[in-house]
């Protein structure tokens, strides 16, 4: 069965999927849109930038956050100067991390579907008097809510499932930032197989959940056009 | 309430330079063919796009002059788009009222069971987009930009996307919307049917400009223009209602050319009409005719003439005053000895009544 530190680590897993993935939607979602609508030139920079963590090994993503937020580099040093601490070996370090690492996976299907949406709605809810922001919240959201709902679960679900950021920024504490998938590691160096065959198959169920759960939604909601 | 607009856009290989005007109240057709800037005009006029050599001007109000620009969501103006452009996660009801809660209470001036009435919409409120026919997608669509109070209603083909049958369903209701409102309506389409039916002024696009403007009636049947040629040229004759004749169910209109006679309607005494009269049924005649099964005969004069092809000759006749085209035969032309001066009798086959 779960022990206690078990049951410690899945509940900072838990804790830091809701926590990356609401920050995630927070920033995805103008950056999403900006990359939806935008025709600048340099857009491409931006998509590649947003795109990186999908190539880039998570330990390189990792060694540079390390380095950035330990009390030596620039983030780490300024928290420091302000009489805070480092981030490195924290919970807000991993949430961090994982805000970085996640971006693809929230980004990316926001702004496929704030492109399907199109700006023809838009312009018929400005003819009916409909500010920017009105129509933002009242017709792009709206029609684009597929899009955040797959953007949101595979947030949370790539979130709990990634492991080489984590190891690199958190440095594995228990009680602060023991995730998961780090703890079914530690289990499995111990030989304790026992108890990372109940870790490694909960997250599989969970995982498989939650996306079967939205491939249901997307079916179910796609709005049905002539 | 009129409108007045400028625009000239230059976009290298395609320039539109249009001086428009229209009336208070009336639909003002915008006629032309695919690209010759229709569209384009009317999105500048909703201020969708913005271009920086503009003028419009709406009754006192000044939308765009210089660096004035109101954007599109300040303007008081009603748009129905050519395609479906319902909001599909709302229902008929949501739609319809979208726009008008976003309209201060006092400037509500259109009531929303008025607009619903108007179109014909109230048993399709509770329905989703999905499940609504194409014509019943536009009437709604409609209800929605009226429902906004409009100071100026902007309609881009609305009925393109429909088969004909469609068209026939949805073309009464916007019929209706002549005598309904006292607002400035733009209806820009490519069919020259739907134009004749609904506009009582009309501008030609051609290429980007203003090729001819003024009251329906006289630019269908100058002949220098392209709606006067072909089998479908056709003229418009404004009418009153003035008898209807029980015995023999006619129905008596009044127009400047004479007394038009038509089956039996139900329209009151007093009520003004345009009669439509195809170029092809109309015929001409030296004498008046006696002994024929034809009831409207007119004396009229021939103004101009114009050839169509080998065969045929489209003849503008003025019938006291108003201008009517006959299409007729080279042969008969040269028989008659038609010549612009020449009174002639035209004899009309078939008249259709436009409310």
């Amino acid at each position: 069965m779960l022990t206690r530190a078990d049951l410690v680590a899945l509940a900072i897993t838990l804790e830091l999927a809701a926590v990356s993935t609401l920050i995630l939607l927070l920033l995805g979602t103008p950056l999403a849109w900006w990359l939806g609508r935008s025709r600048g030139r340099f857009k491409f920079v931006l998509e590649a930038v947003v795109a990186l963590p999908l190539v880039l090994p998570p330990t390189v993503l990792g060694f540079y956050l390390l380095i950035a937020l330990g009390p030596r580099g620039p983030v780490g040093g300024l928290m420091q100067a302000l009489g805070g601490r480092p981030l490195a070996f924290t919970f807000t370090g991993l949430v961090i991390g994982s805000v970085l690492y996640s971006l693809p996976f929230v980004v990316q299907p926001l702004q496929n579907a704030f492109a399907a949406v199109g700006r023809r709605p838009l312009e018929v809810a400005a003819t009916l008097r409909a500010s920017p922001l009105d129509r933002f919240f009242t017709v792009a959201v709206p029609l684009a809510r597929s899009g955040f709902l797959t953007a949101a679960v595979l947030g949370f679900a790539h979130t709990i499932g990634e492991f080489g950021v984590v190891l690199m920024i958190g440095g594995n504490i228990p009680g602060e930032t023991q995730v998961l998938s780090i703890a079914i590691y530690d289990h499995v160096e111990s030989l304790e197989y026992a108890r990372a065959h109940w870790l490694a198959g909960g997250l599989l169920v969970l995982s498989f959940v939650l996306l079967a759960a939205i491939y249901a939604f997307n079916r179910r909601f796609r709005w049905v056009q002539p | 309430m009129s409108l007045e607009a400028r625009f000239r856009v230059d976009r290298g290989e395609f320039v539109l330079d249009v001086e428009l005007s229209a009336p208070g109240r009336g639909v003002t057709g915008v006629f032309g063919p695919s690209g010759c800037g229709k569209t384009t005009l009317l999105r500048a006029i909703a201020g969708l796009d913005r271009h920086p050599t503009g003028f419009l001007r709406i009754g006192a109000t000044t939308w765009q002059d210089g660096d004035r620009f109101v954007p599109t969501h300040r303007r008081a103006v009603g748009y129905v788009f050519q395609e479906t452009s319902l909001f599909p996660h709302l229902t008929a009801r949501g739609n319809v009222e979208y726009g008008r809660k976003r309209v201060p209470p006092a400037e509500r001036r259109v009531a929303l069971d008025r607009a619903i009435d108007l179109l014909g919409i109230a048993t399709l409120l509770d329905r989703k987009p999905a499940s609504l026919s194409g014509g019943e997608r536009q009437r709604v669509a409609l209800a929605r930009a009226l429902a906004t109070s409009p100071r100026l209603l902007l309609m881009d083909e609305p009925l393109a996307a429909l088969d004909r049958e469609r068209k026939g369903e949805i073309l009464p209701y916007f019929e209706s919307l002549h005598a309904e409102l006292d607002i400035p309506v733009i209806y820009v389409s490519h069919s020259a049917d739907e134009v004749a039916r609904l506009a009582d002024h009309l501008v030609l696009l051609e290429a980007g400009g203003v090729r001819a403007a003024g009251p329906i009636g006289d630019l269908l049947t100058r002949l220098d223009l392209p709606l006067a040629h072909g089998s479908d040229a056709e003229s418009l004759i404004e009418a009153t209602v003035s008898e209807h004749d029980d015995e023999y169910h006619l129905t008596y209109l009044e127009t400047a050319g004479g007394r038009f006679t038509l089956t039996r309607n139900q329209l009151p005494i007093g009520t003004k009409v345009r009669l439509r009269i195809a170029a092809r049924d109309v015929s001409l005649t030296l004498e008046p005719q006696t002994g024929t099964s034809i009831l409207n005969i007119f004396p009229a004069r021939v103004d101009q003439l114009l050839p169509e092809g080998d065969a045929l000759v489209m003849a503008r006749l003025l019938v006291g005053g108003a201008p009517m085209l006959a299409r007729v035969t080279r042969k008969s032309a040269a028989a008659l000895d038609l010549a612009s001066g020449k009174r002639v009798f035209a004899q009309v086959k078939s008249v259709a009544l436009l409310s």
